[in-house]
């Protein structure tokens, strides 16, 4: 089958790859482009672990086509720390031990993000809804919830 | 010092809350979990499975596959060795069929390619001619007359006469007389239980990348529980020599008893040995759901008898749990933690291993003992109920102590079951006002903790930092735990301690990370070593001073003079030792290589409040309370972790998972928006208390914690659903349509 040619940014960096017009924007990111911090864990849209961000808006990268990417931009958890700093959500996930086996913690990051960017002050029930989509299996999302809303309020403060 | 002593109090580090040492690689997207590996010249490989729950396998035809431009290997059973036996039989026909497909999802062939897509291409082209056999999917028709035989002879010597070819073992056990105890009871109940099978559920599908050359000599990198057992049984299935084959253990994104056989990790060996070239092998959500082991489901009868006071004067149950299409359904654990919370004078159970057509049932966290405490404290629920009696008083009053007998055999060494009950009691939880179509249910659990063969280095830089190579898979924070253990026994700061899991070449064998045995044995290990090198540098400090080694001790990171007779010498500390190691007789390693067997059995009460709406059969948990005795919390926060985990997939069992299968046999919520786990928006906090009463075998007390967890969730919400809905839950999961047929009066 014929490849097709993509031209992309991908976290802050303009990026050319082939793929094959069935590939998945994860296929390529993981395949093609060696960030494998976005993770495949069901490729049916419904884990949550392929969560990234493309032109502002989160999307599950194993239910859009690599070959989609064309012009857009996609920003992923290898670009969430800037240089040696973490983000405060990376610091915070550390801290409150908001992860056990870490698979989809990638993606619970990137979710997060989005939502903090937006609404910077969720309650705690905005939280697990807007988490509802992404999946964890070890930490029964206590963990999790609590770094959220601890983050929300340290950038709030920040501000 | 004694290098033997317990340590039960006075730690400076030990049940402190340091940020794990992996914590930047696991939320940068740096760490490399079993889908993150890539070689040069890789080819990718994807599986032939059986669409049939049981079928005769007629022909295999490879040719259109090989035809495929891009195709490099086919493989099928002919490509594995022959003549094994027994348990390492059963795992290469689970790996790939030989004469009949036993369950839909069965591996039948497999191909590698030089990409992805066209691996699965070619998959669709291999062509398998089947002849359809009838199936069976439940335990209750698997073990009645006339149902379909999975495979005559597989019974074992166990199983009495006159039942079906499909009991592959049988266990019974208990002690005095339960007919005489029921007599002395004022009320006795009578009940049957059904669990459906749940999945572990990691989110990490198995993935492993293989490299075996024409020397015979290969590579394995792979998401498991236990590299050194994958190495064990590969080496078996591919008939090569088992230090031929390193194995490395990647990250792994969850197991919970899922990771702890093969799945994939020997098709993608046998592709790589025909092709010389590495093979990456990467499992499907379905094929997850399909292929690999979910738990056992169960069909349960137990009867307990109670006086008016509380005092329970006999307990009987029958377990029987199905394991899929091989025998290893764990009936016997089922049987054997049933009663085990409780002081019963006369107790006797017995479980039947079944076997169907359904993929072969794998560990899941404490296996068979959540369902278990289902049947049971639903029992003791009803009873409390109807002598009008507190549920926690009565468990007190039956609780098991040190001593005591226990339902399966032993007597109890020092448990924290009472402490559990009685932190239980005095939560506010406990006391809290319900909601209207609110109940509250309560359940104990107990599962065995397990040692297993372990082996760990601590070698020492010359700058007094220490390398601690362990063996054990890192599933959900024990590097952190490890860090601590040595950093306590060397007196050094954690940051000084880099664990890291060694692969199959450095180590002796490790035993897979199950049984919650990690922080239980690694950590006994990691204490020994620690006690080993810290023995070694006392010693080089002794010989520096002139002076006895009996008169050196290890205070603070630094060897010191003992005693009147030792003579005067400042403090000699690590690094200024290990500075001058080489030359005062060599590198210092502290080792540690044994089975160690006091993994101190451990118990939980779980309080729940569940919310039913009686109109649509929904379920809300809304309160979560956890008590679990960890014997000593190395790092507070893991364990929390763990008994929150244990209690949310708990939460699902009870409430949602389950394997659903059509009359075709075919599974049919293979994949995770049919087979809902807990989301964020399902569930409550999960309030946690962290109850210490040590492990007399471990050097400070440590209980594994992984497991117990998950033991009394399933009872403890179905009692909260059956007090709020009025009606008693027999069938789990409670799910609306359940829930409204049992308002319904079933």
């Amino acid at each position: 089958m014929s490849m097709i040619h993509v031209s992309t940014t991908v976290n802050g960096d303009e990026v050319d790859f082939v793929c094959d017009p069935r590939e998945t924007l994860l296929d390529v990111l993981r395949d093609r482009l060696a960030l494998t911090g976005a993770k495949e864990g069901c490729g049916t849209g419904d884990c949550g672990a392929c969560s990234v961000m493309v032109d502002d808006r989160l999307v599950c990268s194993c239910l859009m086509l690599g070959a989609e990417a064309e012009g857009k931009s996609i920003a992923t958890v290898e670009g969430l720390a800037k240089g040696e700093d973490l983000h405060p959500l990376q610091e915070k996930f550390i801290e409150h031990a908001a992860l056990q086996c870490g698979i989809c913690t990638p993606g619970i990051l990137v979710a997060t993000k989005a939502l903090l960017d937006k609404n910077p002050d969720p309650t705690e029930t905005e939280v697990r809804y807007w988490l509802a989509g992404n999946l964890c299996r070890c930490t029964g999302y206590d963990k999790i919830i609590r770094a959220v809303m601890d983050t929300a309020a340290d950038l709030r403060k920040a501000s | 010092m004694a290098f033997d002593e317990v340590k039960t109090e006075g730690f400076k580090q030990v049940g402190t809350r340091p940020r794990r040492p992996d914590g930047v690689d696991k939320v940068t997207g740096r760490a490399k979990f079993g889908a993150d590996a890539y070689a040069p010249g890789m080819l990718h490989a994807a599986i032939v499975r059986s669409p049939h729950a049981h079928a005769r396998i007629l022909s295999i035809d490879t040719s259109r596959a090989k035809a495929l431009k891009g195709v490099k290997a086919v493989v099928t059973r002919a490509d594995f060795a022959e003549g094994l036996t027994g348990d390492d039989w059963d795992v290469l026909e689970n790996v790939m069929a030989g004469d009949k497909a036993l369950y839909d999802g069965h591996a039948v062939a497999a191909v590698a390619a030089t990409s992805a897509l066209i691996a699965r291409d070619a998959a669709k082209l291999i062509e398998v001619e089947y002849e359809v056999l009838a199936h069976v999917t439940d335990v209750d028709a698997a073990m009645a007359d006339g149902a379909p035989v999975i495979r005559d002879g597989a019974a074992d010597s166990s199983v009495p006469a006159g039942l079906h070819p499909n009991v592959v073992r049988y266990h019974e056990s208990g002690h005095g007389d339960v007919h005489a105890g029921f007599g002395e009871a004022d009320l006795v109940i009578e009940e049957s239980f059904r669990t459906e099978a749940a999945h572990q559920g990691y989110i990490e599908p198995h993935a492993c990348l293989a490299q075996l050359g024409p020397d015979g000599k290969g590579e394995l990198w792979c998401c498991t529980q236990g590299h050194f057992h994958v190495q064990k049984l590969c080496a078996k299935m591919l008939g090569m020599e088992a230090s031929n084959l390193r194995v490395t253990a990647s990250e792994i994104g969850g197991g919970f008893g899922g990771k702890t056989t093969v799945f994939i990790e020997p098709v993608a060996l046998a592709l790589s040995r025909k092709t010389s070239r590495p093979v990456k092998l990467v499992m499907s959500r379905s094929e997850v759901f399909r292929a690999t082991g979910p738990t056992s489901s169960t069909s349960m009868d137990v009867k307990i008898g109670m006086k008016k006071d509380g005092t329970i004067t006999a307990c009987q149950g029958v377990f029987r749990l199905q394991g899929g299409a091989f025998p290893g359904a764990p009936m016997e654990f089922t049987a054997m933690c049933a009663f085990a919370p409780y002081d019963v004078k006369n107790v006797h159970q017995i479980g039947y291993d079944v076997m169907t057509n359904r993929p072969k049932q794998a560990a899941y966290r404490a296996p068979g003992s959540p369902m278990a405490a289902f049947a049971t404290e639903s029992v003791l629920d009803m009873l409390c109920n109807q002598l009008g009696l507190d549920p926690l008083d009565v468990r007190l009053k039956n609780a098991a102590k040190e001593g005591s007998k226990a339902s399966y055999g032993p007597r109890y060494e020092r448990i924290g079951l009472v402490e559990t009950l009685e932190a239980a009691r005095e939560h506010a939880h406990y006391s809290a006002p319900l909601g209207s179509d609110q109940g509250r249910g309560v359940s104990c659990g107990f599962w065995f903790n397990h040692g297993g063969e372990t082996s760990v280095t601590l070698a020492l830089s010359e700058d007094g930092t220490a390398a601690l190579s362990v063996g054990t898979p890192d599933i959900g924070g024990s590097r952190a735990s490890m860090c601590l253990m040595a950093a306590e026994e060397l007196g050094i700061p954690y940051d000084n301690v880099r664990t890291t899991i060694a692969d199959t070449a450095t180590l002796g064998y490790n035993e897979v990370s199950h049984g919650s045995r990690v922080t239980y044995a690694s950590g006994l290990a990691t204490i020994r070593a620690a006690r080993d090198a810290v023995q070694k540098l006392c010693a080089r400090a002794a010989a520096k001073w002139g002076i006895d080694e009996d008169a050196v001790i290890w205070e603070d990171g630094c060897a010191k003079p003992s005693g009147p007779n030792a003579g005067e010498f400042d403090p000699l500390p690590i690094a200024e030792i290990t500075a001058e190691m080489g030359s005062t007789g060599g590198p210092i390693v502290g080792h540690f290589e044994a089975t160690p067997e006091g993994a101190g059995v451990s118990f939980a009460t779980h309080i729940v409040d569940a919310e039913v709406d009686k109109e649509t059969g929904a379920t809300k948990v809304v309160r979560y309370t956890v008590v679990q005795d960890a014997g000593k919390a190395i790092h507070p926060t893991y364990v929390e972790g763990q008994y929150q985990g244990g209690a949310a997939q708990g939460i699902g069992w009870a409430l949602n998972e389950e394997y659903i299968y059509g009359d075709d046999g075919r599974l049919q919520n293979a994949v995770f928006l049919d087979y809902r786990i807990p989301v964020a928006s399902d569930l409550p906090m999960i309030d946690t208390v962290i109850v210490e009463v040590p492990n007399p075998g471990h050097p400070y007390g440590v209980r594994g914690v992984g497991e117990t967890s998950i033991c009394p969730p399933l009872a403890a919400i179905a009692n909260a659903v059956s007090n709020a809905a009025g009606v008693r839950m027999r069938h789990l999961p409670m799910s609306p349509p359940r829930i409204l047929k049992a308002l319904d009066g079933d």
